[in-house]
């Protein structure tokens, strides 16, 4: 199987040509068991392909399609690696692919742009596949941009909302920065190893001077912080909910935005033989979950609040990366897909109950009224709050106990991350489920549980979340940590934790004391005090204010790049290119012009003056012969 | 030379000839006159290359002259020509009237 | 042979244009722009069976005492330009099915004859007959413009064709002093292996002077920054079919110049310079991408976006390596193509809806899904998205001017940015949203631009996934070439 893995990128590829050709002519449940049936038979190869891998000696196989690009020594084949990284990839791609899938066919199903949506989506799992599959940079970069095509498609997908086309060109443009930084980054990497091949780059990288190899991670980092939605490129993330809901959780939470981890644990021999690269990337992973963790403590969007997350925990994975600790980074990717696309779903679910409405103040007591979709989402809320045995627990307790052995600031600050995520999770929870139901009659009279296309997912993702954690048990339980062991040949340089199992033991308890205490407190605040969140803007305190609307960050943008942008642009056109520059042409024309003016004024039409001069300029001509001489 | 009148007295009647003939051209208003001036002109060249081609025993500058008076012959038909074309639409030979190219 | 056929050709062409002064003239060129594309088709096969055929190149004595002979012959780089003109005039004239021109068989004619010209300039190799070329290919654009140009056509064309006509000059006067320094046995010659030698014994300060006489001229055709303000309104005011020529394959007279007569003539000069016009082309390419941006026009945004792109391939040439080069030969395709469906676009809006104001347009793609689709791709084309043609060709230049600077790569890479900035808002304003103006409908799209469009995108996508068959030529040419720099 691993021979045809082709095939993986192949299904969506025929999906979305079906869809995109034919989608109008066929009907919503044609067009929709198509999408999925693509997915699904690129996760059954996938499956397939795993399986053998794992029982297979050769690790790295390498499968070529066609020569693509070819200029002088750089040549770029269009070539696979299918390795355990991209395998685990290929399963979470096409496996929460297949569920989100399944998914939409429930929830886009009164949309009139049905078939079209689905051509997108197909399109999507095509190019995040390319994306992990890639044997080169090259490759990886074509995924990449078309991830974010596919991601500003389906952002803008309402089209006729400016807003929503705001957000997806917004999407489009900041992950275009990033793009630039990992172009620069590739053509550095040709031009040290003089090739971008993964199989034939990393073995050098050792003897390359440490500045260009900072210099290639630093790059490949930026394009990282574009995709990844890390400070300062993040914010675009939170306004690309204005997607459809199953679009939030594919792309938004459990695929596209982990292609920044992937990318760092992919040229993982670069972070780690560069400190500098390597503490940028913990830093910045650090401020980000920080940061977007207290903006998530106030928002009154439930996509919003899973968004700000879903930047949290993606800076927590990056906070793991920084340290070090590549497989509980990659661990971490594989829990929060299943719980974070859990927590979309539902919250799709929940928007689905109350017809469209996002506002948690508007919500509450739902518990009772869509149990399936309370019950789901309150196992993946404890998930991601890090509560043992839940799967969120053993990834983010790898990442912070690795990080504590870096760096106690960053370990300290990595807490604290997690404790608000848990509060601010809680909030939500609390919110929505409990308490009165605070929308209008028409909104209660309509709740219902969603239909078993959108249910299914739901609980095959909840199982997930609370047993995902068996992929990596701690090792200092005695117990096997399979993705350590299975990542072991693609990261080249290892980082063995030195910590004693008495410390680690330590660390997990206070993570876990400090995670039920939040919880209680989130309970005691909510629950018993029955606190809302404010209805107006005007009701929060300065503070407050600030952190609800995101620290100003937009705003900030705005004055330091798009404003000066603009008005640097009017300038240059306004005033440089049509004053200036024009000018001066213009200004050669018009001399030429009035010199002729002035020259024309001797030629009066009189012939006795042009005879005259004429002889008048034989004589000075030939006087000036006889006394130059 | 011819008869021991030596070549100066030649070029002097010559260049004598051509100021005429020039400031002719110069000063007066009449295309008639102005036009026989460059004949006259013509003639004074005519009679230096005639002179030299005696005093030198080349008679190819007497096949110039030849040249020149047949050209100067058919100058003669056509600047006529333009002139009556000229009298007939302005009514005058005046050349100071003939300044159409200035506008 | 086959080369004076696909000169001789399109002059022909012209000639049955102008003397049938036909109704249906439309149709009969379109049917000979198609005849001169299949005898490119077989010059390029004829050219993969066996690069040096002899059916490939023609020589003849033209004016023997000054050393002047009608010496055309194809070359990989040439090749791919021929494939370009002639692939892109048929577009062209197909694309025109919707407009009336008056005297249309005139109008037709003198694409034509622009395209004998332009292949002509292609093929040339000889130092007078490229100038006389290059020069005639100005004259038919010269009356396409002047005559079925927009308002004010008179002043604009004549800015057009004076600016031009001014740096051609320095090219004269470049190519006149090289030809001076050359000497075959004792005489003088045109050939251009011979100026390349006369060029390369030059002293530094010399081929300093002759690097910036005929890079004049080459800078004002593309145009390069500051010697751009000819383009804009030039290209909004020919009729749109002049505006693809002149910016489809008439730019590419330029950088194709830059290539061929520049960089092997006078390696020290470019040594010395090299980086002074490099950093003319990266601040023309942010520059330009900035004034896209405020751009109400949609054809003039074109225009702007046409300068920045072209920025970059001129940077990319002159960085002088392998990728740079190969990179610009690419992008000199794929710009053509895009460029196309561009103004076509700009011209459909025109006649859809009566304007091409990018803020009163609006809510087109709910009345016209398809347009939308391809006018989306051809955009992502443009931004050079990856699986689209633009992409191999920009990817390749960013490489080649990194080798050279890398901070000129980054700045030059802003294009990456700014070029989804203004073509993504454009395409916003125009496609998205709801209809700002009740007034405006648009219908489905005519069958004529619908294929041409159709085409477009086809071509995009087609060597975006598989450029080998190009990519194959231009990486040979230009490692012959490269063999010719060091």
């Amino acid at each position: 199987m691993i021979k045809l893995i082709a095939l993986v990128p192949l299904f969506p590829l025929l999906g979305f040509l079906m869809n995109g050709f034919f989608g109008k002519k066929i009907s919503k449940g044609l067009s929709g068991s198509i999408a999925s049936l693509a997915i699904l038979a690129s996760f059954i190869v996938s499956v397939l392909a795993f399986i053998e891998l794992q029982g297979s000696t050769q690790k790295e196989n390498i499968i070529n399609i066609f020569s693509w690009i070819n200029s002088g020594t750089l040549q770029i084949p269009f070539e696979f690696l299918y390795d355990p990284l991209s395998s685990l990839f290929l399963l979470i791609i096409t496996g929460i692919g297949f569920l989100i899938h399944v998914y939409s066919t429930g929830y886009m199903h009164d949309d009139e742009g049905f078939s079209r949506f689905f051509t997108y989506l197909n399109l999507f799992v095509f190019f995040m596949l390319l994306l992990v599959l890639g044997n080169n940079y090259l490759i990886t970069f074509v995924g990449w941009e078309g991830v974010g095509l596919c991601s500003y498609l389906l952002i803008g997908f309402w089209f006729k909302n400016t807003a929503y086309n705001n957000a997806a060109k917004k999407a489009f443009i900041m992950n275009r920065i990033g793009d630039l930084g990992f172009l620069l980054g590739i053509i550095l990497i040709y031009i040290t190893f003089g090739s971008i091949s993964y199989t034939e780059i990393f073995d050098k990288a050792g003897s390359v001077s440490p500045a260009t190899i900072t210099a290639i991670a630093l790059l490949l980092f930026v394009g990282a912080m574009g995709k990844s939605a890390q400070l300062p490129l993040y914010t675009w993330l939170p306004d690309a909910m204005a997607g459809p809901t199953p679009v939030s959780a594919l792309i938004h939470a459990a695929t596209m935005v982990t292609a920044g981890v992937f990318i760092v644990v992919r040229s993982n021999v670069f972070y780690s033989l560069s400190e500098v690269a390597s503490h940028t990337v913990a830093v910045v992973g650090v401020l980000t979950a920080l940061f977007a963790a207290t903006i998530g403590l106030l928002q009154n969007d439930i996509k919003k609040i899973l968004a700000y997350s879903t930047v949290s925990q993606l800076g927590l994975m990056f906070l793991g990366l920084g340290v070090g600790a590549y497989s509980s980074a990659v661990f971490h990717v594989t829990t929060h897909a299943f719980f974070k696309a859990l927590l979309f779903l539902g919250a799709g679910s929940v928007i689905h109950a109350m017809g469209g409405e996002q506002d948690i103040r508007k919500m509450g007591g739902l518990s009772g009224k869509i149990k399936i979709t309370f019950i789901t989402m309150l196992l993946g809320t404890i998930a991601i709050s890090g509560i043992p045995p839940f799967s969120g627990f053993f990834s983010k307790d790898e990442i912070l106990a690795h990080t504590y052995e870096h760096s106690k600031i960053l370990w300290l600050l990595g807490m604290i991350t997690s404790m608000l995520t848990a509060f601010y999770m809680f909030r939500m929870l609390f919110i929505v489920f409990f308490g009165k139901f605070r929308g209008t009659h028409a909104q209660e009279h309509h709740l219902h549980e969603s239909p078993t296309s959108m249910t299914f997912p739901l609980i095959v993702l909840a199982t997930l979340s609370v047993i995902g954690g068996v992929l990596g048990l701690p090792q200092f339980w005695g117990l096997p940590n399979w993705m350590h062991h299975n990542l072991d040949e693609v990261i080249k340089i290892k980082n063995p934790s030195i910590l004693s199992h008495e410390t680690e033991w330590k660390l997990m308890g206070l993570a876990v004391a400090s995670a039920a205490s939040v919880i209680y407190f989130a309970y005691t605040l909510f629950m018993k005090h029955k606190v809302l969140p404010a209805e107006k803007e005007s009701q929060l305190k300065p503070w407050q204010k600030v952190i609800y609307n995101k620290y100003y960050v937009d705003e900030f943008f705005d004055i330091i790049i798009r404003k000066p942008l603009d008005a640097i642009s009017t300038v240059f056109y306004k005033f440089l290119d049509l004053q200036i520059i024009d000018g001066i042409v213009n200004g050669v024309g018009t001399a030429v012009k009035s010199i002729g003016s002035i020259v024309r004024l001797a030629q009066q039409g009189n012939i006795g003056f042009y005879i005259i001069s004429m002889v008048m300029g034989i004589v000075f001509i030939v006087l000036l012969t006889f006394l130059v001489k | 030379m011819i008869n021991g009148i030596s070549i100066n007295y030649y070029l002097l009647l010559s260049t004598v000839l051509f100021i005429i003939g020039a400031v002719g051209v110069m000063a007066r208003r009449n295309s008639i006159i102005i036009f026989m001036c460059i004949e006259l002109m013509l003639n004074a060249v005519n009679l230096l290359l005639v002179s030299f081609s005696t005093l030198h025993n080349d008679a190819s500058g007497q096949v110039f002259v030849f040249f020149i008076m047949a050209v100067a012959a058919a100058e003669v038909a056509v600047g006529l020509a333009i002139l009556s074309m000229i009298y007939r639409n302005v009514k005058s030979i005046d050349t100071d009237l003939l300044s159409n190219l200035k506008k | 042979m086959l080369t004076l056929l696909l000169i001789t050709f399109p002059l022909l062409a012209a000639l049955i244009l102008f003397l049938a002064k036909s109704k249906t003239s439309k149709t009969i060129a379109l049917a000979l722009s198609v005849v001169e594309f299949i005898i490119a088709l077989a010059a390029f096969g004829l050219y993969k069976h066996n690069p040096d055929a002899c059916q490939l190149w023609f020589n003849v004595a033209w004016v023997q005492s000054l050393g002047i002979h009608f010496n055309v012959a194809i070359n990989g780089m040439s090749l791919l330009m021929i494939l370009l003109t002639t692939f892109l005039v048929p577009l062209i004239i197909l694309s025109s099915f919707k407009n009336e021109y008056a005297k249309e068989y005139n109008f037709y004619g003198l694409i034509f004859v622009m395209q004998m010209a332009l292949i002509g300039v292609f093929t040339a190799n000889d130092g007078f007959l490229f100038y006389v070329f290059w020069e005639l290919a100005l004259i038919p654009i010269y009356f396409i413009c002047l005559v079925w140009g927009g308002e004010n056509r008179g002043a604009i064309t004549f800015k057009f064709f004076v600016y031009t006509l001014f740096g051609s000059l320095f090219m004269l006067v470049g190519l006149i002093y090289l030809y001076n320094h050359t000497n075959v046995e004792g005489l003088k010659s045109w050939a251009i292996n011979d100026l390349y030698t006369a060029g390369r014994s030059l002293t530094e300060t010399q081929q300093s002077a002759v690097f910036w006489l005929i890079f004049i001229a080459f800078a004002i055709k593309m145009p390069i920054f500051p010697l751009h303000t000819w383009q804009p309104n030039t290209y909004v005011n020919a009729p749109t079919q002049g505006t693809m020529l002149l910016s489809g394959i008439m730019l590419k007279m330029g950088t194709f110049g830059v290539i061929k007569w520049l960089l092997p003539m006078v390696p020290l000069g470019l040594e010395k310079w090299g980086a002074t016009a490099i950093g003319l082309s990266v601040v023309g390419i942010v520059y330009a991408s900035c004034i896209a941006i405020v751009q109400k026009d949609y054809k003039r945004l074109i225009a702007y976006s046409s300068i920045a792109h072209v920025g970059l391939i001129s940077a990319g040439i002159l960085s002088a390596n392998q990728q740079g080069i190969q990179g610009a030969l690419m992008q000199m395709l794929a710009h053509g193509v895009s460029v196309i469906g561009l103004f076509l676009i700009a011209d459909i809006l025109l006649r859809h809806t009566g304007t091409r104001d990018v803020d009163k347009l609006g809510g087109i793609r709910s009345m016209n899904g398809n347009f939308a689709l391809l006018f989306l791709i051809i955009i992502l084309g443009a931004v050079a998205l990856p699986l689209t043609n633009g992409f191999i060709g920009e990817f390749l230049l960013i490489n080649g001017i990194y080798q050279f600077n890398a901070w000129a790569a980054a700045f030059a890479g802003l294009t990456v940015i700014l070029g989804a900035v203004y073509m993504l808002r454009s395409y916003q304003n125009i496609m998205l949203g709801e209809r700002k103006d009740s007034h405006i409908a648009f219908g489905s799209l005519a069958s004529s631009d619908k294929w041409v469009l159709y085409i477009v995108v086809i071509v995009i996508i087609a060597f975006g996934v598989y450029p080998k068959p190009l990519n194959d030529i231009a990486e040979e040419s230009v490692k012959q070439l490269m063999l010719n720099l060091k």
